[in-house]
């Protein structure tokens, strides 16, 4: 599919200068002392379109806030400020049946195949409660569209009636799927949906996502730390640095040629499977700062090689570049060499 | 590529671990053969459940008393499997090191990263207190923890993941091991500190000699790491061979099937390859070959005969009972897509 003819269709989701901040609690000696309260600061000012039927990958280190955003737009999380919009309408402030019918229509799987199901319920038990709470099928009714659920995510006959442990990690995530899909949603959050399972399991489950996407025009938010997989299946990928948008663009671009520093490091620090292009040097030194403490400017200029003066004191925006958008003030000169 | 030269350190013979009662045991590893020599990074790869963490914990006998381990461990002339305990200890930590998945729980936190170096060095050197805490500043250094002095009395806690890995492997090293068993050791990591820690571990193993046993699920961290491999399925060896042997020209169904199932030369969300199935459980293994069904080209022997590793190539075993249909099925496979 060619993303850029979609370019002038309205986008599903539209989230600008979304902040997240967590105030952590404060230790005695702090209270003490008299010291303010410390402040994480997951998101800071994250702008990004999601177009609808599109995958979008993203990716970053841990404690880069990418689950953060994830909750945010399922709406686990009230932001700190910023907004989200979906279909045109903000979603920050809904409430009642407006807040469910948004809950309804955008769905997050979870990284957890063994915590995210309740273990004394069977698997009839947690699609109905879905189904029932939101009214989406009555009676009878019910129990039918459980076997067409659980045959769309190829789980085996006479599954309805057990439990999650007598179920393997692939075949949970599965159900998470079904749960999802029985609220008929229009958008996807996959958080890290893959990451707990064996590869050879994990190939099934992103073909079953893959194929549940075209068939449904489902739009899918994919957030992996595996690049090889994002790579896979993203039209578009978002990269995220301290709660940043540090590059996004389609993911063959942003894949073959990186713009941004941080995303030329993230890729060259994944392992190759070619042992011919094995390397001596890792790709990027030092790790993470906390986000209890941001640098200012560019906030990636304490590890970045290219580090000029100007990235210590102006903190760049993101701009178009190449196919995509980087935000760096050196993105073309980066580049080029 | 170790140098062939190099004498082997660690030679397991027909090793099996079962647990469970003798009646019905569960044997997790399963006439596993191989040998490690100085300065060789060995990687074994296989899924959850495949006994790759099972044969490291039975080389240092930590799977007793529950597991009970059979066969011959090799080391320096002894075999390790026939020590009791007071024995054990002495080579445990001292000759051969190992490191855990999880640098989170296995430091202890309570104590100073400096007092749990020098515990090991109390134990296996005979360094006084002011020698063990040079030693512990150069160990510190080695490893890479900037400020190495001022962090010696540093808790596990004011450290990050990727320095608390540090911190392990520093401890393992105190007493200069001739083999490190590394258990997963960069699973929890992020890519780029990933990348920091195995090439850290490349350059200990090449510049001290140090025979590495790395045992791993990515192909990608074994692609650009270890000299060879060996590949673990329901607890037995199913391929051994040098890195680019087994990544480049593996025979093995299920090393192939691993293999092609990783996302790399495929069209964009094109459905990847996926073994059918999951993992056998350990009380259910066939007679005969343990990968027999989810195989696409299994016969009727491989049920009940167990297929012997054979020579294909030097250093480069399989065992399988149909090679080449193996390999002409995912020829055509690749021919395909």
């Amino acid at each position: 599919m060619n993303m850029l003819t979609m370019e002038p269709a309205a986008p599903l989701l539209s989230i600008r200068d979304l902040s997240m901040r967590f105030a952590k609690n404060r230790s005695l000696s702090d209270t003490i002392a008299g010291r303010p309260r410390q402040i994480v600061s997951a998101l800071n000012g994250v702008d990004l379109d999601v177009m609808p039927a599109e995958t979008l990958g993203i990716v970053g280190e841990s404690g880069c806030g990418k689950s953060t955003l994830a909750r945010c737009i399922a709406g686990l999380h009230r932001p700190s400020s910023g907004d989200i919009r979906f279909e045109g309408e903000s979603v920050i402030g809904l409430k009642g049946a407006n807040r469910r019918a948004y809950n309804r229509r955008v769905q997050m799987m979870f990284q957890d195949p063994y915590t995210s199901l309740n273990p004394r319920m069977t698997v009839r038990d947690t699609l109905r409660e879905a189904i029932s709470v939101h009214r989406m099928r009555e009676g009878a009714a019910i129990d039918r569209r459980i076997d067409e659920l659980l045959d769309l995510v190829r789980l085996p006959e006479g599954a309805a009636d057990k439990y999650p442990h007598e179920f393997s990690g692939g075949q949970r995530q599965r159900i998470g799927i079904a749960r999802a899909l029985s609220l008929e949603p229009t958008c996807l959050v996959a958080d890290e949906l893959v990451s707990a399972l064996d590869v050879s399991v994990q190939a099934q489950v992103v073909n079953l996502l893959l194929e549940l996407q075209d068939n449904l025009g489902l739009t899918v938010l994919f957030v992996a730390h595996d690049l090889r997989l994002v790579r896979h299946v993203s039209h578009r990928v978002a990269v995220i640095y301290l709660g940043a948008i540090v590059e996004v663009g389609p993911s063959e671009a942003l894949f073959s040629r990186p713009r941004h520093p941080y995303s030329q490091a993230l890729l060259a620090a994944a392992p190759s499977l070619d042992p011919a292009d094995r390397k001596r040097a890792p790709a990027l030194s030092g790790e993470l700062p906390s986000p209890l403490d941001i640098p200012p400017g560019c906030p990636f200029h304490v590890r970045c090689p290219h580090a000029a003066e100007r990235c210590r004191i102006e903190k760049p925006m993101l701009r178009p570049v190449g196919a995509g958008m980087a935000a760096c003030h050196f993105a073309e000169t980066i580049s080029a060499a | 590529m170790a140098n062939p030269q190099q004498e082997t350190v660690l030679e397991l013979r027909h090793l099996r671990t079962e647990f469970g009662s003798r009646q019905h045991p569960l044997v997790a590893v399963d006439d596993v053969s191989f040998a490690v020599k100085a300065g060789e990074i060995l990687g074994l790869v296989g899924e959850s459940g495949s006994g790759k963490s099972i044969t490291l914990r039975s080389i240092l006998g930590i799977v007793r008393p529950r597991g009970r381990v059979g066969g011959e461990i090799l080391w320096k002339g002894r075999d390790l499997a026939a020590l009791d305990e007071a024995a054990l200890r002495k080579v445990r930590g001292r000759e051969i090191a190992m490191i855990f998945q999880e640098p989170m729980s296995s430091l202890n936190p309570l104590l100073t990263v400096g007092l749990q170096i020098s515990e090991n060095l109390v134990a296996h050197t005979g360094l006084d207190a002011k020698a063990r805490k040079a030693r512990a500043i150069e160990l510190l250094e080695m490893v890479g923890i900037p400020s190495a002095r001022d962090r010696l009395g540093d808790y596990p806690h004011e450290f990050s993941g990727g320095m608390r890995q540090r911190v392990m492997i520093a401890i393992a090293l105190a007493s200069n091991p001739q083999l490190l068993l590394a258990d997963e050791p960069t699973t929890a990591l992020d890519v780029t500190i990933q990348d920091q820690i195995l090439r850290l571990i490349q350059s200990l193993s090449r510049d001290l000699g140090m025979a590495v046993i790395l045992v791993t699920h990515d192909m990608g961290v074994v692609a650009q790491t270890c000299d060879r491999v060996a590949v673990m399925y329901g607890g037995r060896l199913c391929e051994v061979g040098t890195t680019s042997q087994v990544i480049a020209d593996a025979r093995h169904p299920y090393a192939l099937g691993l293999l092609r199932s990783i996302p790399r030369d495929v069209a964009p969300r094109t459905p990847l390859y996926s073994i059918p199935g999951a993992p056998p459980a350990l009380n259910a293994l066939p007679l005969g070959c343990a990968f027999t069904t989810r195989c696409p080209v299994a016969g009727p022997e491989c049920r009940d005969l167990r297929p012997p590793l054979e020579t294909v190539g030097q250093f480069h075993e399989v065992a399988c009972h149909h090679r080449v249909e193996a390999l002409a099925h995912f020829r055509q496979q690749e021919a395909a897509q």
